[in-house]
């Protein structure tokens, strides 16, 4: 075997710290290898050029590229050598990189590290086989999971696309956080008149089902082929006949049942159509809240529904869907205010958080639209807002910027001096952070034209007093204690990963950073992917986001969506694992352990033997280390090659 | 083996591809300094680590041997980890056994965005080997050796 190395600089940030000249030399003492050469970037034009010539010029059986992480360039490399007419698996790579160069400044250390790492690679190439891929068939539809408006963006997408869409969405009706906001920055656009004709186009999608009151029970299968079962929530109507006339709601007695739309600043009944611009409009009961469902009294909505839509026995049903791809926009929730107890969050009545406020200020909110302080119902004169409630605070565990806050704060103040012009507000802020297009501009207009205080500084405590609040501060700026009296006080909270956001990465089999907040393939290039194939983001539950970004996010992963089905097979990945039937006594244990029941057992001239399905198998290689025989090798990953990397390293 | 004028132990990491090795990666993007003794086996995923990969590390001269994987239930293929986890629980439950120190081997999970956290991992777990010291030789006959050769005898070597 004719084995190539090309140890690449890549600028400074691998020759500054490794001396890969001696790292090339030292390698063409490493058996079979036959060329050896470092070079300033492998993977740019001129450097895959120089690995093809030297393919054909060295008559090159196999690669070893020593530069940045596989997970980075490999397939890059892989192609290079597909062009070069070698098989693509005939390719290693030695991370001298994020492993190397980049966490250790002494060179003499770093260069034999690097000369190992290089040695492991060559090592395991030598083992190395000509893999070739197969094909497999893919399932054409898509399961958006989250209909929020980064979710209703990439439905929409697809099925304008061609593609048959399934919408999950937990609550009863989509439309997400956006449909609880009275307008929107920097263009104070109405969000229910923006969003809403977006919702209809939903509903009346024909390539778009939905299930609202619906969660992901499991998900099974892999790229193309995923196997999902949705729990659609007993929602103790029968939707098929409910025709949202609400009706129901105006004879349901349970007149104070807390309203989940309204951030609970409102009361709604136990059976409720969250809010007029629901879709589907269609009511569902509060079970917790009902007469009926936990004192068997009543039933009067049962009585009146004119379409006898009432089902009090109705139960939780699991639907199977089968589908291709699978796009997470299951965005965010609300920091718990609560948390800080100098704020008074749950205690004084008249603090409230940015939603709250928001719902107050919406026409179509439990006040219509008139501010009204929760305590009294009386108009509020001084309003404080407080930003970075749970943004930017290493102390509660939520060091990062929520992103939002700053432009929904300004937004807030000017729709105050639009509802109250005889209104102050003033806002406590630790620093503007105003990046978008037209934002600054819009946080000067809230402080210039419509008159809102800006206090550069925190809130150290809020006191009743005489019906108001005594809002004690810092201003940083003027170095002096600030104290001002206000009748209602709006704690900007940040954004925190969605409940249930760990187990439903769990179940889609992707990645999630300390906070909740779901991975995405690379932080620059891959920005909707995740590592598991098939399964894309969109919106808020990768991070925090305003409505622009969730769009164009909801956008781009339909786009991703679109063009993996724009093939009719994909290339199965042939790194599987293998049976030799020589070996194989059949004893069964890799089917037991396979997790994707990808092991089979079948008759071999009268005996079990396992065999390998290789578009289900996944190529985990649990099987390999569980077969007694070493009869099932995983591709790529042997044995063999695993061990010759451990004994280069050790002998 | 150059074991590096005794500055460096020869440690060894089984990492997976899609948890620990992408962590390892994020501490590198961070540029977060790590001892540098450390070489790293990239696998799909720590279910395919076979225990006799560590027992051989160690018959063959390793000073450590670290494996990392995703965080249990966040497992890439969905329960890998959890056959790792078994594995190794008995694996150490048997180093004493063939005269290896269990402070030499140790098994966590680190996630993709942990870069913080393998530094630390790393970090402790180096000066953790260091503190032992090298490795003492095994001569022939000792049990790790016996236990190598059934491994030739059952593994396609």
């Amino acid at each position: 075997m004719n084995i190539g190395v090309f140890v690449c600089h890549c600028g400074s940030n691998i020759a500054g710290t490794v001396d890969t000249e001696a790292v090339a030399k030292t390698a063409l003492t490493f058996r079979e290898v036959v060329f050896a050469t470092d070079t300033m970037y492998a993977c740019s034009e001129p450097g895959q050029a120089g690995i093809v010539d030297a393919i054909k010029t060295y008559d090159l059986d196999g690669v070893v590229v020593a530069s940045c992480t596989p997970r980075m360039h490999e397939a890059t490399f892989r192609r290079t050598l597909e062009r070069a007419g070698l098989n693509k698996y005939m390719f290693e790579m030695a991370n001298i990189r994020e492993h190397v160069s980049w966490i250790g400044k002494d060179k003499e250390a770093n260069t034999r590290k690097a000369e190992e790492l290089v040695h492991m690679a060559v090592e395991k190439l030598r083992r190395n086989d000509y893999l070739e891929a197969g094909e497999f068939d893919i399932n054409k539809r898509v399961m958006v999971i989250g209909g929020g408006v980064a979710g209703i963006q990439a439905a929409l997408d697809c099925a304008d696309g061609g593609l048959e869409v399934i919408l999950v969405e937990r609550e009863p009706s989509i439309g997400g956080k956006m449909s609880k906001l009275d307008k929107t920055f920097p263009t104070v656009d109405c969000s229910s008149c923006i969003l809403g004709p977006k919702m209809v186009d939903v509903a009346q999608h024909p390539n778009i089902t939905m299930y609202t009151l619906s969660e992901i029970e499991s998900v099974k299968g892999f790229v193309g082929n995923f196997d999902v079962t949705v729990r659609r929530k007993a929602a103790y109507v029968d939707w098929d006949t409910c025709t949202g006339c609400g009706e129901c709601t105006t004879k349901c007695p349970s007149k104070k049942t807390p309203d989940r739309f309204n951030e609970f600043i409102g009361q709604t009944t136990a059976i409720n159509i969250p809010f007029p611009q629901a879709i589907p409009k269609k009511a569902s009961i509060n079970a917790e809240a009902c007469l009926k469902l936990t004192k068997d009294k009543c039933g009067a909505c049962a009585k009146i529904c004119p379409t006898e839509a009432i089902r009090f026995d109705q139960q939780d049903e699991l639907v199977n869907e089968q589908v291709g791809a699978i796009i997470a926009a299951t965005g965010y929730d609300l920091f718990d205010f609560t948390k800080y107890g100098e704020y008074g969050g749950g205690r004084y009545p008249d603090v409230i958080t940015s939603m709250q406020y928001e719902r107050l200020l919406s026409a179509s909110g439990p006040t219509e639209g008139h501010i009204k302080r929760p305590s009294d119902g009386a108009e509020p004169k001084d309003i404080v807002f407080i930003q970075c409630v749970g943004s930017r605070d290493k102390s509660i565990g939520r060091p990062y910027c929520s992103g939002f806050c700053c432009m929904y704060t300004a937004k807030q103040t000017i729709l105050t001096k639009d509802h109250m012009p005889d209104s102050q507000s003033y806002v406590f802020y630790m620093d503007i952070r105003a990046p978008g297009k037209n934002y600054d501009e819009f946080t000067r207009r809230a402080m210039e034209e419509y008159g809102a205080r800006y206090i550069r500084g925190r809130v150290s405590a809020i006191q009743p007093k005489n019906g108001r609040y005594l809002v004690k501060g810092a201003d940083t700026l003027l170095g002096e204690q600030v104290e001002i009296e206000a009748d209602l006080i709006v704690l900007a909270v940040g954004a925190e990963a969605a409940k249930g956001a760990n187990e439903l990465a769990e179940k889609l089999r992707i990645s999630y950073d300390p906070y909740g907040f779901f991975m995405e393939g690379h932080p620059k290039l891959k920005p909707v992917e995740t590592n598991t194939a098939g399964i894309y983001l969109a919106g808020s539950c990768q991070g925090p986001k305003d409505i622009p970004s969730s769009v164009a996010q909801g956008d781009a992963a339909a786009a991703k969506v679109l063009a993996l089905f724009s093939k009719d097979k994909l290339a199965s990945d042939p790194q599987v694992s293998n049976v030799k039937l020589v070996r194989c006594i059949g004893c069964g244990k890799c089917e037991s352990v396979c997790p994707f029941g990808a092991i089979e057992m079948i008759d071999f001239r009268g005996m079990p033997k396992a065999s390998v399905v290789e578009t289900v198998c996944q190529g985990c290689g649990v099987c390999t280390a569980a077969c007694p025989q070493g009869a099932i090798q995983l591709s790529h990953f042997t044995d063999n090659q695993i061990l010759a990397e451990v004994n280069t390293l050790c002998l | 083996m150059s074991v590096n004028e005794g500055k460096e132990l020869r440690i060894i990491g089984f990492l997976c591809n899609w948890c620990s090795y992408a962590g390892a990666d994020t501490a590198g993007v961070g540029r977060f300094a790590q001892p540098t003794d450390l070489r790293i086996v990239r696998l799909p995923c720590t279910g395919r680590i076979n225990p006799l990969f560590i027992v051989r590390a160690f018959m063959n001269g390793a000073d450590g041997v670290l494996v990392s994987g995703c965080h249990p239930r966040d497992c890439h293929y969905s329960e890998g980890n959890f056959y790792a986890r078994r594995r190794l629980e008995v694996l150490k439950a048997l180093l004493p056994v063939i005269g290896v120190d269990p402070g030499r081997f140790e098994y966590t999970w680190v996630s993709a965005s942990e870069g913080q956290r393998w530094r630390s991992v790393v970090t402790s777990f180096t000066e953790q080997v260091h503190a032992l010291g090298p490795m003492p030789s095994f001569k022939s006959g000792t049990s790790l050796d016996m236990c190598l050769c059934q491994m030739d005898q059952t593994q396609v070597l």
